[in-house]
């Protein structure tokens, strides 16, 4: 466990002194600064519009800041996130296997499992203040309007549990490769794979469609917008991260079978 | 000590290094001498552990590199052919991180620091990062990174390659101060190094040791540039196996 903090500690420093982390992260607040205010923007808008009609009442009722606000504003977070994670972890591996420092790594008294798992706590660590961050859109809902405070921690733990998904995947492109371009484009396809696998699901028939839906990220990801929190998803969230780190194991131990 | 017995890594159809054995005693200066490509830097690679052996054994400080690894990792100290440094790092919060990730007890780890850094002659570069440092001072802290954890064992990958003949002559009188009670292997084909630093030599061609003797033996006839020649010459216009030459001159 040790070595698992020492080689998480270092990653995690090592992010934070690469411009790239603040590039990201200016990145991911500018987008969805301007995602929140259109969102409220335009919440704003309908209320007035609605409220002008006397016979729409019951309309008024159904706006409501959780699905009118939050859960857009959630969905397009997740969207970026797709883009963004892989520029995270890109470096990872990618960057070690150019300069040499892999050797240093692989020649220690250390398993290439707690390699694979200190590495994955580093950018965790840092993904995780970077959607933490964007816990202020959902304060400042709290502050000035009365969202459901139980959707919205729901939504925002389906957020971080993508992007946790987004690591792992992202870390075993980076493992693929020493070129780091290739890594993040591979891990970004990767992605977006994941993200739109479920799309073929209505026309797959009943069992594969069950498969493909339960398989893409966006269903689970919906559920928790939506305030279900299932014992199903939750499941799924760590099976992936468990799994996508486990085939970057096998990855980072397939040098010495060569 | 370091025991080497027929050690052997194949890549695909290529046969990097053939069958090598040889051994080399605390306090001896090993030096593995070839021309570009002979397998030197692969045999270290299996020495540290980096890559497994296709066949053969070896034994680093009385431990099995392929059964006991994390025995011989925890003992040996590795500088590669480029130094593994992290260029965000400063040079102190770098060979701590080595020395925590090589296992040294937690107190012990920045007294070890404190020494390599003093040893390698880092002391006014300490706190500045490792993008930012000199070829040379980078050498040094490979050097630095490879015993801050004092190994029985250094396994260093020509650790004077591409340094001005000031920083070579700052680096060997290092490397002649670090051997000690230590066994040091150093990779180079550079040799006057040989002649300057070690106590034996063991010479390697396409993958197989054509020499392994101690300096003052082989170079008492001729000077080791003509032994090396002579060596690695007659080594090449060797016949292949099998190709049926009944009685040629041997």
């Amino acid at each position: 466990m040790r070595n698992v903090l020492t080689i998480a500690g270092r990653e995690f420093r090592s992010i934070f002194t690469s411009p790239v982390a603040y590039v990201v992260l200016t990145g991911f607040l500018l987008l969805g600064g301007w995602f929140f205010f259109n969102l409220v923007a335009r919440f704003n808008l309908l209320l007035s519009m609605y409220s002008s009609f006397q016979q729409m009442g019951d309309a008024v009722e159904r706006l409501n800041l959780n699905d009118f606000v939050l859960a857009p504003l959630l969905q397009n977070l997740a969207v970026i996130l797709v883009i963004l994670v892989p520029m995270i972890t890109m470096r990872s591996f990618a960057e070690e296997k150019r300069t040499g420092t892999y050797e240093l790594l692989l020649t220690s008294p250390v398993g290439t499992g707690q390699i694979v798992l200190g590495k994955f706590l580093g950018a965790a660590g840092f993904i995780t203040i970077m959607v933490g961050l964007t816990g202020i859109y959902g304060l400042i809902l709290v502050a000035y309007g009365n969202p459901e405070i139980g959707v919205l921690l729901s939504g925002y733990l389906g957020l971080l549990l993508l992007a946790l998904a987004f690591v792992a995947v992202g870390l075993f492109a980076s493992s693929l490769t020493e070129n780091q371009i290739i890594a993040a484009v591979t891990g970004l396809v990767m992605l977006l794979l994941l993200f739109v696998i479920s799309w073929p699901a209505d026309a797959a028939g009943e069992t594969f469609g069950a498969v493909l839906r339960y398989v893409s990220v966006t269903e689970h990801f919906g559920e928790m917008v939506q305030g279900i929190i299932d014992t199903k998803s939750l499941v799924y969230f760590a099976s992936m991260v468990a799994g996508w780190m486990f085939l970057t194991q096998r990855s980072v131990e397939s040098v010495r079978w060569r | 000590m370091i025991e080497v017995h027929e050690l052997t890594k194949r890549y695909g159809d290529r046969l990097a290094v053939n069958a090598v054995s040889f051994t080399a005693q605390n306090g001896e200066i090993l030096g593995f001498l070839g021309p570009n490509g002979a397998g030197k830097s692969t045999t270290m690679r299996m020495l540290t552990g980096f890559l497994p052996p296709s066949a053969g054994t070896a034994r680093v400080a009385g431990f099995d590199v392929i059964r006991q690894s994390d025995d011989v990792r925890r003992r040996i100290g590795y500088l590669p052919e480029n130094p593994p440094l992290y260029p965000e790092m400063t040079v102190r919060s770098y060979l701590t991180f080595v020395a925590r990730l090589k296992g040294l007890p937690r107190a012990r780890v920045p007294g070890a620091c404190d020494e390599a850094i003093e040893r390698m002659g880092l002391t006014e570069v300490s706190r500045r990062l490792l993008g930012h440092l000199s070829k040379g001072f980078k050498q040094r802290v490979g050097l630095a990174q490879a015993l801050v954890h004092e190994p029985e064992v250094l396994v260093l990958d020509e650790p004077t390659i591409g340094l001005d003949p000031r920083q070579i002559i700052e680096i060997r009188s290092l490397i002649r101060g670090l051997s000690g009670n230590r066994t040091v292997i150093l990779s180079t084909h550079i040799l006057p190094e040989v002649s300057q630093l070690c106590d034996k030599v063991v010479i390697i061609n396409e993958g197989r040791v054509v020499c392994e003797d101690s300096r003052e033996n082989l170079t008492r006839e001729s000077s080791l540039e003509e032994v090396f020649l002579r060596l690695i010459t007659a080594d090449a216009a060797e016949p292949a196996p099998g190709a049926g030459q009944p009685s040629a001159g041997v």
